[in-house]
């Protein structure tokens, strides 16, 4: 939620200016904000890291 | 103390504790071993969504015992908002790559349809809740969300029962009934994987009736 600022230190800026209009990519009938892309990548990249990636080990039981 | 033998349990509140205790055992309800299958990184997804919903459910509650006029305002209340906003976006973030893998998995083998029925279901729960979420915001973009929400209700004939600009009731679906039905879903799903165990990975030979070879399964 966006509330009006009643403090007088605002919050930190953020990396991307919010307050303009939104950035997206048009390709051909596909239009998708670059935010929701952005997040999309991640999870897979996630996805794949989980399956390479080792995983840690626990003590052997005897 | 006499040397005979307890009577037999009698009732239905014996007769449905020894079907309880035989589907789970404590060994099988809180069990301190896993396969070693399980360990991937492509297994921590589900336990990492569990932990995601409790911080949205520990938020949410606070954002309800405090009141708009906290989390509007104050600093903290702000904070507590923003939690709930970052939790929710980490569970549907973590939900949907255990989907992948649980779809990729076959999950539902080994007579494991239900978990996957529940799980799946679950998911389409958290997605009603989160979207009366965004209509109790109380800003623009709320009002917004509902306006255009409204054609659809009303496109699909439900709009005169689940009406979106109706504030007081999507606030009543996001914050008690969506809830409850996502607890009793995730609660249910997370007990049929205890039943039934992980699932083994595709053409794996594990031990135990349940477990067989992929393809060689009980229907469920």
């Amino acid at each position: 939620m966006v509330g009006s600022r009643h403090e007088l230190a605002g919050p930190p800026a953020a990396p991307v200016d919010l307050n303009g209009t939104g950035h997206y990519v048009h390709w051909g009938v596909v239009q998708i904000s670059v935010a929701n892309l952005v997040v999309i990548a991640l999870m897979v990249l996630v996805f794949v890291l989980a399956l390479l990636l080792p995983f840690p080990h626990g003590r052997k039981r005897g | 103390m006499s040397g005979t033998a307890p009577a037999p349990e009698h009732g239905w509140t014996a007769a449905l504790r020894r079907r309880l205790v035989a589907a789970l055992p404590p060994e099988k309800l809180l069990p301190d071993t896993q396969p070693a299958y399980m360990a991937s990184w492509v297994y921590v997804f589900g336990v990492l969504t569990v932990s995601s919903l409790v911080v949205v459910l520990v938020s949410g509650g606070l954002l309800a015992l405090k009141g708009p006029a906290w989390w509007h305002v104050s600093s903290v209340g702000k904070y507590v908002n923003s939690l709930h906003l970052w939790s929710v976006e980490l569970f549907m973030f973590v939900l949907v790559l255990h989907l992948w893998a649980k779809f990729f998995m076959a999950a539902w083998r080994g007579r494991r349809a239900l978990t996957w029925v529940t799980g799946a279901i679950a998911f389409l729960t958290s997605i009603g809740t989160a979207f009366s979420g965004y209509l109790v915001q109380q800003n623009f973009d709320s009002q917004w969300i509902s306006d255009q929400a409204k054609d659809g209700m009303n496109a699909v004939g439900i709009g005169a029962f689940w009406n979106v600009l109706d504030f007081g009731q999507m606030l009543m679906w996001h914050i008690v009934l969506f809830p409850l039905g996502l607890c009793l879903l995730s609660g249910w799903h997370v007990l049929l994987v205890r039943m039934r165990g992980i699932v083994p990975p595709i053409d794996a030979l594990t031990p135990g009736p349940d477990r067989a070879p992929s393809g060689q399964e009980g229907r469920a």
